[in-house]
């Protein structure tokens, strides 16, 4: 899929990236070995369109969101961005490139400067890249953004720990949405609440899309229904890997991977109704160490179809149906 | 011991709403909490009522800060104090009030641990660093035995094959930085359950994991209670492992229980506003595409000054007259195990 002409639509585009970390230990820092926290992935993100990043923890889904807005340097492949690519710009020409994508934490409060005023924090970006000029314009822009969020902007002064968790996060994605980014990276932007305020955070977030026509989001999460919910497309990574790429509505319907049918019957439904008639097939296991992948699928050993030809064969990504890829040798 | 087991796990034993015939293992009632702090006393649990009987798995459900750690606290004499104190109340375990026990007093030291067990969340910050794997299983389960130095450590390594970690012979000398979280959870469930106690209260056990070690180590736990005839509480925010793995269930709010019931009773016909908005704000993996989560609006009260109203009132939409002008309801029974504290019929006003 990545050998097609970018077209219009296409707002990110990485090709076979991957990004290694080296691993060191004992007072002499020597290096063990590598860790592929992403290797060798394809992806697209239209405009305007929100695609889910879903998996165990480890597999790397973080490593993306970070390579995407370049905080890490691709060990090799490309970022494309806005029909540009930006895997080997230097800071300075990232700039201008930053401009137009940000970054939406886990932790609200681990992300906002405890010291500055709200007012503060959701301004910063208008003041790095001189998006306004003088004072006025700035605190309308500001108290603007408070509104947008839904945060009431007589709040404006007060700092961090004065807000809830959940308006904290609204702080998070007001300050998100400064620059007028055309994609936004979620890093597990409602993990840490409360479902109530999961809920609110989600319809803001997909409010702002409507609204702000043409804002993407890469959303990243390990809560399979949260994902769902929230995007149009889901990709569903295992150890560095993009196992399973499809539209959210066929997920659940038609999921072809096996590790994606694990995910999905390891997530229980909100409804006893539905559980009593459900299959609770528990995935067996843990992920292997990143350290030390298996060989052939990563998945093999803890596959309950594992065959022969997977413990040696590495499965490429394949268009099973119309925009529905697997990496599974027997789909 | 397998035929019980089969009759249990078949679950067609398992009551659903607790036949009033029965008489319960662990009986709370009227239980207040209250943390002193600068800006006033918060009156965390304020007069929580519920029953626990034997062989049933039970969840206590609510927004961060309703009281449902407090409460389960209480119930151990775990509170820290100060700030913490237990203000009121009685928490009636085999006939007898632990309330009535000196908080480390020999007969409060036996009760926890060896009958009534606890797990927290955030397994690796309840194990010791620097102690191994194997010697913190024999310091629990001699603990919570009340015995001393006589364990052998076939002992722990028995543990941790009953929750499945595997080459347990070897894996007894690791230190805890050598387990994964799973793992670690593990070893808090093996130990909990050291001295086959009555009651296991599990806290949040899962929501720092992956929704694979999740439902691993809820499976695990269902099925070791099972075994061994305990009743498991589970303390969670998570509607869904609600209802997949428990029986009955009690909501709270703001520092009281504001329904209970069975879960079939509790999800397909809630009572109390604050349910019903709970249960429409989470997403479900089998919602139609592009559905609408419906939040509860605005948050929580504040805990130091407590009207004398319902507390959900500010949040309410299917708030009446009366709502605004009489006290918050008692805990009302509407029908047979299904009790509410709400002066409005919800099923009837939704249709
Ligand atoms: N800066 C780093 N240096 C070395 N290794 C790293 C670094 N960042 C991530 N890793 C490793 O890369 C792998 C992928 O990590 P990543 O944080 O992307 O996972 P994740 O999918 O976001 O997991 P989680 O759900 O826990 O957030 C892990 O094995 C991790 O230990
Ligand atoms: N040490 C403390 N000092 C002061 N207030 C406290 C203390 N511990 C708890 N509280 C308050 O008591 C109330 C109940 O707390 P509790 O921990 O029982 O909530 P919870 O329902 O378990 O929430 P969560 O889902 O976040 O664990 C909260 O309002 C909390 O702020
Ligand atoms: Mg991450
Ligand atoms: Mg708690």
């Amino acid at each position: 899929m990545s050998r097609q002409p970018a077209d219009q639509q296409e707002i990110l585009r990485l090709t076979d990236l991957a990004v290694h970390f080296p691993v060191r230990r004992g007072i002499w820092q020597r290096k063990m070995g590598i860790v592929k926290a992403v290797d060798g992935v394809n992806l697209t993100v239209k405009r305007g369109e929100t695609l889910g990043l879903v998996g165990e923890s480890g597999c790397g889904k973080t490593t993306i969101g970070r390579t995407v807005i370049r905080l890490y340097k691709p060990t090799s492949g490309s970022v494309w961005f806005e029909g540009k690519d930006i895997s080997t710009l230097n800071e300075r020409e990232l700039r201008p490139v930053r401009r137009r994508m940000s970054l939406i934490f886990q932790d609200p409060s681990g992300s906002l400067d405890p010291r500055k005023s709200a007012g503060n924090i959701v301004g910063a970006p208008l003041r790095i890249h001189h998006l306004v000029k003088g004072r006025k314009e700035y605190s309308e822009r500001v108290e603007q953004l408070f509104r947008l969020v839904g945060l009431d902007p007589s709040m404006i002064d007060r700092v961090p720990h004065e807000f809830s968790g959940g308006q904290r996060q609204r702080i998070g994605i007001a300050r998100a949405l400064a620059c007028d980014p055309s994609l936004i990276i979620c890093d597990e932007p409602v993990s840490a609440l409360d479902v109530s305020m999961q809920a609110q955070i989600m319809n803001l977030l997909s409010d702002l899309q409507e609204g702000l026509g043409g804002l993407a989001y890469i959303f990243i999460a390990h809560d399979l229904s949260v994902v769902r919910h929230v995007s149009d497309r889901v990709a569903v990574m295992y150890l560095g890997r993009i196992v399973e790429l499809t539209e959210s509505a066929q997920l659940y319907v038609a999921p072809k991977h096996p590790y994606t049918q694990a995910l999905l019957a390891a997530v229980p439904i909100p409804d006893p109704f539905v559980e009593e008639a459900r299959e609770h097939a528990i995935l067996e296991g843990e992920i292997p160490s990143p350290l030390n992948p298996p060989t052939g699928c990563t998945f093999h050993p803890r596959c309950p179809y594992c065959t022969a030809a997977c413990k040696t064969q590495v499965p490429e990504l394949r268009e099973v149906a119309d925009g529905h890829y697997v990496s599974c040798l027997l789909a | 011991m397998s035929e019980a087991t089969t009759g249990t796990m078949s679950g067609a034993a398992a009551p659903a709403a607790a036949p009033a015939s029965r008489t319960p293992i662990l009986e709370v009632r009227d239980l207040r909490v209250q943390f002193k702090t600068p800006l006033g006393t918060v009156n965390a649990v304020d007069g929580v009522s519920y029953e626990l009987y034997e062989d049933e798995i039970v969840a206590v459900v609510g927004e961060s800060g309703c009281g449902k750690s407090a409460t389960q606290l209480a119930v151990m004499q775990l509170l820290q104090s100060p700030p913490g104190r237990i203000a009121g109340g009685e928490v009636v375990f085999e006939g007898q009030d632990l309330l009535k026990f000196k908080k480390n007093g020999p007969e409060m030291r036996k009760v926890r641990g060896g009958q009534i067990a606890m797990i927290f969340q955030e397994p690796i910050n309840s194990l010791n660093p620097v102690l191994t794997i194997g010697d913190q299983l024999v310091e629990a389960y001699e603990l919570h035995c009340g015995l001393k130095g006589q364990t052998d450590k076939q002992v722990a390594i028995d543990l941790l094959k009953m929750v499945g970690i595997p080459a347990a012979e070897k894996r007894v000398n690791d230190y805890p930085h050598q387990f994964s979280g799973g793992m670690c959870q593990r070893v808090m469930i093996a130990m909990g359950l050291s001295c086959s106690p009555r009651i296991l209260i599990a806290d949040e056990p899962t929501t720092a994991l992956d929704v694979t070690t999740q439902a691993q180590m809820l499976e695990l736990m269902k099925n070791l209670v099972r075994e061994m005839h305990a009743s498991l509480v589970i303390v969670t925010h998570n509607l869904g492992v609600v209802a997949r793995y428990v029986e009955r269930i009690y909501v709270m709010y703001a520092g009281r229980v504001v329904e209970s019931g069975s879960t079939k009773d509790i999800f397909g016909n809630p009572r109390h506003p604050y349910t019903l908005g709970l249960l429409k704000s989470v997403p479900r993996l089998d919602e139609v595409q592009g559905s609408r989560l419906i939040p509860i609006e605005g948050m929580p009260p504040n805990l130091i000054d407590m009207p004398g109203t319902c507390a959900f009132l500010p949040r309410c939409p299917y708030a009446v007259e009366q709502c605004r002008t009489e006290p918050w309801p008692e805990l009302t029974c509407v029908g047979e195990g299904h009790c509410a504290r709400c002066y409005v019929n919800v099923e009837e006003r939704r249709s």
